[in-house]
């Protein structure tokens, strides 16, 4: 029998069974007019070679899985880290379908959004009605306290304009004038992701700040001593954020983190469903205003939002992922030099455990090379704490990265003796880095899900790590920032570098003399 | 709990009226016709279907790329499917519907990559006409071994006047190989539907027909038949054609899981069409018939009882020698099938499951549950013709509760109040219902897991509504001290 009750089998072992495998065979052979193994075989070779790499680079015109999604994804990671919001994107909704499902599998949790279902009548008339009676079934049916509209490409084509459509909505009593409906234009054919995340962050706060849309008076700063905190796009928002939190908290630090979605996001399973959890609120938003300065995690997520934000007076601070401890170091300094208060002997010691740690796993780590692939911080933060950990990064790939990124990654990599030979790829995508792999191998790659078909092709031991991550779970759960981040970083990389070290010992009698107890 | 089957449905009306209440009224009005109830021996469910979702609702459908590019073209293996616009659409559906495919990918397949033109806003303004013709020369260069292109259009392509059919015609002239262009833009239509019946069309205007007289030399058998509508989930397709095998059948192509061009063009040369998802390809099955007189015939592969009715359905169209054949098949499976509900049954009999899916699942695991001893109280489709829901009448039982386009507002509510054992439906909805403390499994990716189709699934099935039934995490969501 080809399945036993007791041990029932799947995917994984079924079609490995003989009867299956036969069938594949035929099938092959007789109808799918395949291309011979041996030319297949050819081809694949070539693929590994400098002249594919040669015209691998010189496309111009198709990207070959890009590593970047689309404006309003960042929108709606952003929209929902205030309290009671409902991110509602204007146009199609298949859109809608796609970026629940994104956060759904990344995030192992459900994720709110509604469509505001634009469909052919639409792209003729344009989106009015469908936002007059979007708001007005949303608000009904979800009772949100606030709902953040974004768009996809296809209202962005047609033009529709937010601004007075939400303004009309609100006249024909969809929701009350009063009810908060922040906007953003967010067109998925510029920028990327991160994009969209600093547009709608930036659409919240100029909402409040400047006035709700026309209808009050816009806010008058009155600064104090709190300072404001803004994420940017992040899949370890949840571990992230708490982290961060808990490290202000130690330092008595007045605060208030702009988007807080760590609680939306990690909602317990007790029998009650939560739409909405936790988040930054309506007054925290206004009071923003006032504080002394804000301090963006990620510069290339954040970059007009920081810029508003210091038309208004403030200080703004742009950091770049800080993963590692240099990183770490400087994001604390600088929350203790706006703040003034002193970084206590507490964390001191928490940065000495990590240094110690380090200090404990170089040798594992010391020379070897990496690829990695990633937001513009995301890579800027990695490749600092892989040259912190004696690893030298040799080619950094960030599809979504500006020029400005690439000169600060490259400048990153000359400054260092670890970062001799590294490479900043901005606007490459995947298959090009593929052809890196292949023609200039590394050691490890680190990279999101999509990065474990390069694995496959190239046999570099991929370290899961990055957005999205769909194949392994919980890491969302788990802050890379921070000393504690770093550790973490490090324990990933850490348990790739040892495993593959096991694997490569492991033959019995050939290479286990170094299938170490000790390492 | 012992509830006669009139007082389930005016329990179930009851419900949908208190459901509706949270509606604007208009809107309620028109989600009204979308809610029914199981009458035995009405023609259909009592619902009207395929209509746009209401704005602002959280439709739980996709869009007319979703369903030409995901669902119908992208398993075609050995073609390179452009998904031509923005970068969002390729992205986020890249790989995750688990479409198996066996090949060498990058090399001479290429299901789970994802090529796209990224449009940028001088895309937008100037069109993407010319970008789309030096990426196919690029993509010549690139992958040599591809049979053929498509192109998938995303939303700006119909708004800003693309002419992607002339681009098609002159570079499928010039690298001589099929270029097929897709005009499922996603806001054409109410929901992935429109996707699934425009690349139907497409098969049939840009690679069927004109392949008709392509395999001269394809030596046919009384025998062959085409696998429709099976998009290989998990393996899925391959489960089942072991079976048509094994009845002696010549499976001599697979629409579309782990499928070739090759498949497709030799789709004029069975001489039956047998359709699983019956929602996708039922338009270009009916254009078989019309133009090659080939008749189509639906089975349903989930479960001993639906696989032996469909088997002998199917051995009836043919000779007493694929009868015998089915009937020794049957026999062969008939211990394991038994040993399965042995096991299974005691585990799962009288739990109560509350189905929303897609193209033919509502209907056709009702049998599959029941063969566990498992009741179906309530199922939906998210995309739906009146068609779909006059088939269900043939699985579902009197008083079932009939939810169509449902919105989340609605399934939350509903199975609040039902309380079902299991709730089957998708990503979006799966924590959901995990966070209310409802045993649950995806039933579009089989929660990663399946093959659910054809003989040996069905047991991975059983050991799947198991393990989420009666998985001890249930019994842990409530704090002792509270």
């Amino acid at each position: 029998m080809s399945q036993n009750a007791e041990k029932v089998v799947d995917h994984f072992n079924l079609f490995r069974q003989p009867q299956y495998v036969e069938m594949f065979k035929n099938k092959q052979a007789q109808f799918e007019d395949r291309v011979p193994a041996d030319e297949v075989a050819k081809g694949q070779e070539w693929t590994k070679t400098w002249d594919y790499r040669e015209k691998n680079f010189a496309r111009e015109a198709v990207a070959i899985n890009p590593d970047k999604a689309c404006q309003p994804l960042g929108a709606i990671m952003a929209a929902v880290g205030f309290e009671g919001t409902l991110p509602f994107v204007h146009g199609s909704q298949g859109c809608v379908a796609y970026f629940r499902t994104q956060f759904n599998r990344h995030f192992k949790e459900p994720s709110a959004c509604v469509s505001s279902s634009m469909t052919e009548d639409a792209a003729v008339f344009g989106g009015l009605n469908n936002m007059v009676d979007g708001l007005a079934n949303a608000s009904s049916l979800y009772k949100p306290k606030m709902i953040a509209v974004s768009t996809t490409c296809m209202a962005e084509v047609i033009g529709d304009d937010l601004n007075a459509f939400i303004k009309t909505a609100k006249e024909k009593g969809s929701v009350p004038a009063e009810f908060n409906v922040p906007f953003a234009h967010t067109p998925s054919f510029v920028g990327s992701h991160i994009t969209g995340y600093d547009n709608m962050m930036k659409g919240i706060l100029s909402y409040f700040w400047d006035g709700k849309a026309g209808t009050v008076p816009p806010l008058e700063r009155k600064p104090n001593e709190s300072i404001n905190f803004i994420g940017g796009f992040d899949g370890y928002t949840v571990g992230n954020l708490r982290e961060v939190k808990r490290l202000l908290g130690t330092m008595g630090v007045q605060y208030t983190i702009l988007s807080d979605n760590s609680d939306v996001w990690d909602t317990p399973t007790d029998g009650e469903y939560r739409m909405y959890d936790g988040g930054t609120t309506v007054e925290q938003t206004e009071a923003a205003i006032n504080a002394k300065a804000t301090i963006g995690m990620q510069e290339f997520s954040t970059e007009k939002t920081l810029a508003y934000i210091a038309e208004k007076g403030q200080e703004v601070v742009a950091l770049n992922c800080p993963i590692g401890v240099a990183g770490t170091d400087k994001f604390l300094m600088e929350v203790s030099r706006i703040t003034g208060k002193p970084i206590p002997a507490e964390i001191t010691k928490e940065r000495g455990r990590i240094v110690d740690a380090i200090a404990d796993s170089a040798a594992y780590l010391h020379g070897k090379k990496f690829a990695m692939s990633g937001d513009p911080d995301f890579t800027l933060g990695m490749t600092a704490f892989l040259m912190e950990l004696g690893a030298e990064p040799v080619h950094v790939v960030c599809t979504n990265g500006s020029p400005e990124w690439q000169q600060k990654t490259q400048a990153l990599l000359d400054a260092s003796p670890f970062g001799k030979g590294g490479k900043a790829w901005a606007g490459k995508d995947l298959w090009h880095l593929r052809s890196l792999l292949f023609t200039e191998p590394v050691d490890f790659l680190i990279g999101n899900s999509y990065c474990k078909y390069l694995e496959r092709d190239t046999g570099t031991p991929q370290i899961h790590i990055g957005f999205p991550m769909f194949d392994r779970h919980h890491r969302h759960r788990y802050p890379i920032w921070g000393y504690q981040g770093a550790l973490n970083v490090l324990v990933w990389i850490l348990d790739r570098i040892h495993l593959e070290l096991d694997r490569n010992s492991i033959a019995i009698g050939k290479s286990d003399f170094s299938f170490d107890i000790v390492r | 709990m012992n509830m006669t089957v009139e007082e389930r449905k005016a329990e179930n009306r009851a419900l949908i009226d208190e459901v509706l209440k949270a509606y604007p009224e208009k809107m309620g009005k028109r989600r009204a016709k979308h809610l029914g109830v199981v009458e035995e021996g009405k023609s259909d469910c009592g619902v009207k279907s395929n209509i746009k979702s209401l704005p602002g609702v959280m439709t739980i459908r996709g869009c007319a790329y979703a369903g030409s590019y995901g669902v119908v073209w992208s398993p075609v293996k050995d073609m390179i499917h452009i998904s031509h616009g923005p970068v969002g659409c390729g992205r986020y559906a890249r790989g995750g519907r688990r479409s198996y495919y066996i090949g060498t990918t990058g090399v001479d397949t290429y299901t789970t990559m994802h090529f796209t033109s990224d449009f940028q806003e001088k895309d937008i303004v100037f069109g993407g006409d010319k970008k789309l013709e030096k990426i196919i020369d690029e993509l010549e260069t690139l992958f040599p071994m591809s049979k053929g292109i498509t192109v998938q259009s995303e939303c700006p392509i119909g708004l800003i006047g693309d002419d992607i059919e002339a681009v098609s015609k002159k570079k499928a002239a010039e690298i001589g190989k099929p270029i097929v262009p897709n005009r499922c833009e996603g806001f054409r239509g109410v929901s992935q539907s429109l996707g699934h019946h425009i690349a139907n069309d497409a098969i049939r205007d840009w690679v069927l027909d004109p392949a008709a007289d392509k395999h001269k030399d394809f030596e046919s058998t009384p025998y062959d038949v085409t696998l429709l509508g099976d998009y290989n989930i998990g393996g899925d397709a391959w489960g089942s054609r072991i079976l048509l095998e094994e009845m002696g059948l010549r499976v001599i192509a697979q629409w579309s899981g782990d499928g070739t061009l090759q498949e497709i063009e030799l789709g004029s040369k069975p001489k039956l069409n047998l359709l699983h998802c019956y929602r996708s390809v039922n338009y270009i099955a009916r254009h078989m018939e019309e133009k090659y007189g080939i008749p189509f015939y639906e089975f349903n592969f989930f479960g001993p009882t639906r696989i032996k009715e469909s088997v002998r359905g199917i051995a009836a169209l043919f000779d007493d020698r694929i009868q015998e054949l089915a009937e020794k098949a049957i026999a062969k499976y008939q211990p394991q099938w038994d040993a399965v509900i042995e096991k299974y049954r005691p585990r799962l009999e009288g739990k109560k499951v509350m189905l929303y899916v897609g193209g033919l699942r509502p209907r056709h695991v009702i049998g599959a549950y029941e063969d566990l001893g498992m009741e179906v109280i309530g199922t939906g489709y998210e995309f739906a013709h009146n068609d779909d829901y006059q088939r269900t009448t043939h699985y579902a039982q009197n008083g079932t509760l009939i939810y169509d386009d449902v919105t989340g507002y609605e399934m939350e509510k509903f199975v609040e109040k039902l309380q079902p054992d299991l709730v089957a439906s998708g990503i979006k909805e799966k924590y959901v219902f995990q966070k209310m403390g409802y045993p649950f499994r995806q039933m579009h990716s089989w929660d990663y897991s399946g093959p659910y189709h054809g003989p040996d699934g069905f047991a991975i099935f059983a050991r799947d509504m198991d393990m989420a039934v009666n998985n001890p995490v249930w019994k842990m969501t409530k704090a002792p001290w509270n």
